[in-house]
């Protein structure tokens, strides 16, 4: 067992780095997420088709299309990236949170569907109930429509978690492989499976990695039934 | 307290073309599925808006296409009360009741948490989510809800027709204390003339999308044209009248009212209360002199006032007696038989048993008007 938990420091910074990066990926997405599902969802607009398409277009191109795009975007030199990086000093290339931009791109359109799907069930009955009684629209979604769609935002959260743990083409291609910055667990196995020897760190990281998702997948459970408890929905 | 209703809504191939005024203190929206009555509603609390027309509430401006003026729904100060309860299932009942509160500035409150669950019962129920709770229970605490908002007006949309004849009879007193005990107008959709004979002050009679007639509950009652086909049967004269004194021998409370006194199965309520009572049509006989050796207890001496020609081979009298008119429903042969004329002196002849629950009930208590 010893040398299950006997990682090098290099190992470590993997794992960390690679809980980090989606845990930072899940939640920046969510704000987003949610107000793009609930504009898909809800409101009539022109080019909805075309929002719709682009938000699901890192599900279905090639991971490392989507990785070159960030860096032609993203990069040093490509336009949201200069910008971001002389206003706000955000750098995302070769940086980890390059990992985090790539990682939540990628898992988008999963938290968006599942978002989405919870909006399109709840029953727009109540919220016109809760406008009778004094509520305004923000109001309305605030205290009716959040609360009733929670399950959906966690769903959502769980998936996206998930494919950032899992990313590697994405990530790879547009924030390279830089030990303790941008190399996450899949990354950091990869490098493994590349060299000679390496197949017993590759098996330890394999092992954690099944570990975290496992423990992922059960949180999410046992949040959606609490959640569902309180809900109470007949 | 005025509603003044005038609009023109497409819907489909359905167009809604209604404009009534109403003072009263319930107003029941009354006609056949179909008819508009729920559409019209929406219109007043905002959830839809209408294509051309004009909604004023108390004398403030709702709605008013030709000025560009909407009133959006969670600034209208009007309460609803939908046919499905619509609880919010994420709250307790008590978050449920208090929602309203929220959303009202102090200076607006009228409605105190206590004084509502003490009105609907309430107060055991209060921990719990909305999805434990009986269909009837489920209705009491969205129509406590509703109140909690302080509503300027309250509208209930069919609140009783999901539930089954028991949840009704639960209800229908609480309603009926609501109208009496808050200073709230309601205006009260339904297709069940039942209801609207026991509850209504006024009531707008609506069909296809147009209003055929609109009054005071006791006028209206007496038209029979113009109840829906369906429920014609239960047509007939609605009474507003005291409690005179009651029977405890025969378990019988006698009613005075300006057509006589009229004896019911025993009614729960204090010597001198007002009780509505609706005798239907059908449940009338008419004699042309005072019958002899009849079961029947109630005789009420009158005057043929009007002969209307009614469905198939029938004819709808209509009996002034001192004052209340009661009508009958006999058949032509009948009526010929008896040489039914204008002006006739007749008996109207009522069973006391023809008097069930659902067609003797409190009757609006006047007095609080002032």
């Amino acid at each position: 067992m010893n040398w299950l938990l006997d990682l090098t420091p290099d190992e470590w910074n993997a794992v960390r780095l690679s809980i980090k990066v989606a845990t930072v990926a899940m939640l920046a997405s969510v704000p987003p997420a949610i107000f793009i599902a609930y504009a898909l969802a809800r409101w009539r607009f022109w080019g909805k088709t075309m929002v719709n398409g682009l938000v699901h277009l890192p599900l279905v191109l090639p991971p490392v299309v989507t990785g070159y795009l960030l860096l032609l975007a993203f990069g040093r030199r490509g336009p949201a990236g200069a910008f971001l990086a002389e206003h706000f000093g955000i750098v995302f290339s070769f940086r980890w949170t390059g990992a985090a931009l790539a990682c939540a791109v990628m898992g988008f359109p999963l938290m968006v569907r599942a978002i989405r799907l919870s909006i399109e069930s709840v029953d727009r009955k109540l919220e016109a109930a809760a406008g009778t009684l004094g509520a305004n629209p923000l109001w309305v979604f605030t205290i009716v429509t959040l609360p009733l769609i929670l399950p959906g935002i966690i769903a959502g959260a769980i998936l996206s978690f998930a494919k950032a743990m899992g990313e590697f083409g994405a990530t790879i291609t547009f924030v390279s492989n830089i030990p303790g910055e941008t190399q996450t667990l899949p990354s950091a196995i990869y490098t493994f499976t590349q060299v000679p020897g390496g197949d017993e760190g590759a098996l330890r990281l394999t092992l954690i990695s099944i570990v975290i998702s496992m423990l992922a997948l059960v949180a999410s459970e046992v949040l959606a039934r609490r959640v569902g408890k309180r809900m109470d929905i007949e | 307290m005025t509603i003044l209703v005038d609009i023109r809504q497409k819907l489909g191939a359905f167009e809604l073309d209604a404009s009534f005024a109403s003072e009263g203190r319930l107003t029941a929206l009354f006609g056949p599925s179909g008819s508009g009555k729920s559409s019209l509603i929406n219109l007043i609390a905002g959830l839809a808006r209408p294509r051309q027309g004009r909604i004023e509430s108390d004398g403030r401006v709702l709605v008013d296409t030709a000025k560009g003026v909407f009133v959006p729904r969670h600034k209208r100060r009007i309460g609803m009360v939908f046919q499905d309860a619509r609880l919010f299932p994420h709250m307790s009942v008590k978050n449920n009741l208090n929602f309203g509160r929220w959303f009202t500035p102090d200076s607006e409150r009228y409605v105190e948490l206590d004084a509502v669950v003490d009105l609907l019962g309430i107060g055991a129920l209060l921990e719990r989510r909305p999805g434990k709770l009986s269909g009837g229970e489920k209705q009491r605490v969205a129509i406590g809800r509703a109140l909690l908002a302080s509503p300027r007006l309250l509208l209930m949309d069919e609140p009783l027709a999901s539930l089954d004849e028991a949840r009704k009879s639960e209800i229908l007193p609480y309603i009926e204390r609501l109208r009496d005990e808050m200073k709230i107008p309601i205006v009260y959709v339904s297709h069940s003339i039942n209801e609207v004979a026991r509850l209504a002050s006024d009531v707008v009679v609506l069909q296809t999308g147009k209003v055929t007639a609109c009054g005071p509950t006791v006028e209206i009652m007496q038209r029979l044209d113009l109840l829906p086909a369906d429920e014609r049967g239960e047509g007939g004269a609605v009474l507003e009248t005291r409690v005179a004194r009651h029977d405890e021998t025969f378990g019988m409370t006698v009613l005075s009212s300006a057509a006589g006194e009229i004896r019911v199965p025993r009614v729960d309520v204090e010597v001198g209360a007002p009780v509505r009572i609706r005798i239907r049509a059908r449940d009338v006989m008419i004699a042309t002199e005072r019958p002899k050796g009849l079961s029947a207890l109630n005789m009420l001496a009158g005057k043929v006032a009007v002969i209307d020609k009614g469905a198939g081979a029938t004819a709808n009298v209509r009996i002034d007696c001192g004052g209340a008119t009661i009508m009958a429903r006999i058949t032509e042969q009948s009526r010929q038989g008896l040489k039914l004329e204008r002006g006739l002196p007749v008996f109207a002849v009522i069973k006391t048993v023809s008097f069930d629950q659902a067609n003797t009930a409190a009757g609006l208590r006047r007095e609080l008007d002032a």
